[in-house]
């Protein structure tokens, strides 16, 4: 019988670590761990605590599915009126948002607390590219459309496509089959695509690129920012060479929509705590994020203007309907 | 001299006795989650990374508890594949064809210590690989395109000819099955649901470790139901713990060959540890021959694939420390953990946090010790854990495998689905269909696709794309000699294979 007992213990413990805490606050993260928003759940939740913007360490649980409409779906249905629950989101969020992605779900279904720090959209070469500018680029597409290819860490239509299609509309090409993109599973493996020559240029994040820029493998031909972006202030940005894109991942947080005002001003301010802290600067710095804090109110305004204007670029350039 | 006192800073840190005791804890929780059916390395350490958290862990220490874990996961794996038939985690499916007809021919204790043995080869090889080879063996990445990627896994599907050797029209039937499950989800391409019937459940497609356990656990839970606990599988006995000298002797190129390929394939992005068992043992097995008596319950067919899959698991861990690319599942889970202690993995890493790398390596060269020793001379704790009546072991391996597949996604539905996967594989079962090409199916289907998909859009629908480089070309040859050579053999053998599933 000591074997049975062991095995329960076991399976206790495992079950034990599934479910600490039933007062804590939680944070969803709509993916599996290693991406984006389980960086976003992780370290706000760990970063709240240790500032004591929280009273206990927030509990983190990973919702992955129909690429965070599952956890969207969850939240709007089951869990309107919870006053602890908060979601990771990000640019990718309020791309399918606009592109009905989310079985006919809408951004006004949930309240978008606010988005602190931001990861700028960036184009990238391999460094033996003959490309040496974002116009280089542009000009041997326009020369030859159809024939140069872009690789990216989000699937067809997604956010890393909508980059160069911006970039391609804003230099007067508005064929979107003047360039061929392949989706890959995440950035580095789209950089991995563009160094080894497969692909003429990689559209991703700038987190996406740190190590390979100090590596020496690629080259950044712009940012996709209003201004440089520190710590990177030989990048220029798509503005400056005469092409005006601004494309930035948000990493932000929504709540359910049926919680009071005290509730969303409550994890605004929260919110805030984290972004005025120097353990999120820390945490931005490392992971090649740009500030990027609009938090409260206008931050859901925010995110209803990128609604409206990337549905408005999806139905332009075809993706959807 | 470069490595020797780097490896010293390693030592230095991995031998600290909190740092020790972190690695032999983790091997030995590690062992009991990769034994346990259905708990595989990468929901194991999933699910464990929370402890590091509530212990306050350093970033070193954080690390080497879970590579502990993994590494142990994957030593464990093969306890169950040999005693149950029931792999243990999903790069333990090719051990069960070998191990479970070593043990019940008695021999379960000599397949055990063959498997232990062979695993701290793989891994131990893959340790020493990952810190001689990790800045090299990175930029063989950039070698593979759609191409390059499409060819390999048309070689893996190839050789499934030769694994389901004694009816390939019902292997035939079983991959396609693989494959159509492996096309549900969004397709990557055109951003459009498939086969969902809207269920956003299915939006992300099946996720290979539900019909894993479902097709095994689960489906061996039907079977005992039907036969009122009498001609089940479960229930091996393992009367003493020797150690088969002379097999080991006997497999000591087979452990060497397989630890290389099993590496290669880890190191390739995506691919991992189930790809390098399936290959090291595929590999082996045309070695061998129809004299090696692959299937039948040898010790090379035990050995192969231990050797295989541990020095995968060592491979993965090169593409995530250098390129920050995770090598399979697991290693995916620990980039997770290494992003929240603020450690950006990529060709940097190793200048950069040279305590960290370092450590770590010379810990799991340390946790490989530790493991030799719990998985030989002390494999019979781990034994016992499993060696409970079946009528007490089968709700604990469906309850087990109910708070393992929740504890993936936390969705009810998959909880159905692994049930349905469970009726699944109990039909196919008594119709004679093999369940191993379903599950390689839905493991390399997706990413098949997707490849070729790439391909043709990188060529403007142009199929000569996919010989359009040494590599591919090699990779075509080898599948199509992989494909064809069993029918040839086939003729010449006297008695067909049987294939345990």
């Amino acid at each position: 019988m000591t074997n049975l007992t062991f095995k329960a213990l076991v399976t206790g413990a495992m079950l034990g670590l599934g479910a600490t805490a039933a007062q804590a606050a939680e944070c969803i993260a709509p993916a599996n761990p290693g991406g984006g928003w389980d960086f976003t759940c992780r370290q706000i939740g760990k970063i709240m605590h240790d500032i004591g913007a929280v009273d206990k360490p927030v509990q983190v649980t990973n919702m992955a599915g129909a690429g965070g409409g599952l956890a969207f779906t969850h939240v709007v249905s089951e869990r309107g009126e919870d006053a602890d629950l908060i979601v990771a989101a990000s640019s990718a969020t309020s791309t399918r948002l606009a592109q009905n992605a989310y079985a006919g779900m809408t951004a006004d279904q949930v309240r978008f607390v606010g988005a602190i720090g931001a990861d700028p959209g960036v184009i990238v070469v391999g460094k033996d590219s003959p490309y040496q500018s974002l116009n280089d680029l542009v000009d041997a597409i326009r020369a030859e459309p159809g024939k140069l290819a872009f690789a990216g860490g989000s699937a067809t239509g997604g956010f890393d496509h909508l980059k160069p299609l911006m970039i391609l509309q804003r230099a007067g090409i508005n064929d979107v089959r003047a360039i061929k993109y392949i989706g890959v599973d995440g950035g580095a493996d789209a950089i991995t695509q563009t160094v080894g020559g497969f692909t003429a240029a990689m559209s991703g994040d700038m987190s996406e690129i740190v190590g390979f820029l100090k590596s020496g493998d690629v080259r950044a031909l712009a940012v996709l920012t209003e201004e440089r972006v520190p710590g990177f202030d030989d990048i220029p940005t798509a503005k400056e060479q005469g092409i005006d894109v601004v494309a930035v991942n948000w990493r932000g947080l929504y709540i359910p929509k049926d919680v009071s005002d005290e509730t969303f001003n409550m994890w605004a301010e929260r919110l805030q705590k984290v972004a005025d802290s120097d353990e999120w600067a820390e945490a931005m710095a490392a992971n090649g994020l740009a500030p990027f804090t609009k938090v409260g109110g206008d931050f859901q305004s925010y995110v209803d203007d990128v609604v409206a204007e990337i549905r408005t670029l999806s139905k332009e350039i075809g993706v959807i309907q | 001299m470069d490595l020797l006192n780097n490896l010293a800073i390693g030592f230095g840190i991995a031998l600290s006795p909190y740092t020790l005791m972190l690695a032999v804890f983790g091997c030995f929780i590690g062992t009991i989650i990769g034994a346990l059916p259905g708990l595989g390395p990468s929901n194991g350490v999933a699910i464990l990374i929370p402890l590091t958290f509530s212990m306050g862990l350093d970033a070193t220490s954080a690390l080497v508890l879970m590579t502990a874990v993994y590494y142990g996961a994957m030593y464990g794996g093969r306890i169950s594949s040999i005693l149950l038939n029931i792999p243990g985690d999903e790069p333990a499916l090719m051990t069960t064809l070998d191990g479970y007809p070593m043990a019940k021919a008695g021999r379960a204790g000599d397949a055990l210590v063959i498997s232990g043995v062979a695993s701290f080869t793989g891994a131990f090889l893959s340790t020493v690989g990952l810190m001689l080879l990790a800045p090299l063996l990175a930029r063989v990445a950039f070698k593979f395109g759609p191409a390059e990627y499409f060819a390999l896994y048309l070689l893996a599907f190839a050789t499934l000819g030769g694994i389901a050797s004694n009816n390939q029209a019902k292997a035939a039937i079983a991959s396609c099955i693989g494959l159509g499950i492996a096309m549900i989800g969004v397709d990557n391409n055109s951003g459009l649901p498939r086969l969902t019937f809207g269920n956003m459940h299915l939006f992300d497609g099946i996720d290979f470790l539900v019909a894993i356990v479902g097709l095994f656990a689960i489906a061996e839970v039907f079977f005992f139901i039907e036969s009122h606990g009498k001609n089940t599988s479960i229930g091996v006995k393992l009367d003493k713990v020797r150690v088969p000298w002379a097999d080991i002797w006997d497999t000591r190129w087979t452990q060497l060959r397989a630890s290389v390929i099993g590496f290669i394939a880890g190191v390739l992005p995506g691919a991992g540890a189930s790809l390098g068992s399936f290959l090291a043992y595929m590999s082996e097995k045309s070695v061998a021959g129809e004299e090696g008596k692959f299937g039948t319950g040898v010790a090379k067919g035990v050995a192969a694939p231990e050797a295989g899959n541990n020095a995968a698991a060592g491979g993965a861990l090169v593409p995530m420390l250098t390129l920050g690319v995770p090598g399979s599942g697991t290693t995916a889970v620990l980039l997770a953990l290494l992003m929240t202690l603020n450690i950006t993995p990529g060709p940097t890493l190793f200048t950069e946090r040279p305590e960290v790398v370092w450590g770590l390596i010379a810990s799991l060269l340390i946790a490989n010790f530790v493991l030799l020793l719990m998985n030989v001379p002390m494999v019979r704790i781990f034994v016992k854990i499993l060696s409970v009546p079946p009528w007490v072991l089968l709700p604990g391996v469906t309850m087990v495998s109910f708070v393992g597949i929740y504890s993936l996604s936390g969705s009810y539905f998959d909880l159905l689905l692994m049930v349905a996967f469970g009726v699944l594989g109990w039909v196919l079962r008594k119709l004679d269909v093999p369940t191993v090409p379903i599950i390689l199916g839905i493991l390399l289907g997706g990413h098949m696709e997707d490849s070729l998909r790439r391909a043709m859009v990188l060529s403007d629908g142009d199929w000569t794309y996919l010989f359009s480089s040494g590599i591919a070309i090699t990779l075509w040859a080898v599948a199509v000699a992989g494909f064809v050579a069993p029918m040839f053999l086939r003729n010449i053998m006297k008695k067909p294979q049987r294939i345990t599933d």
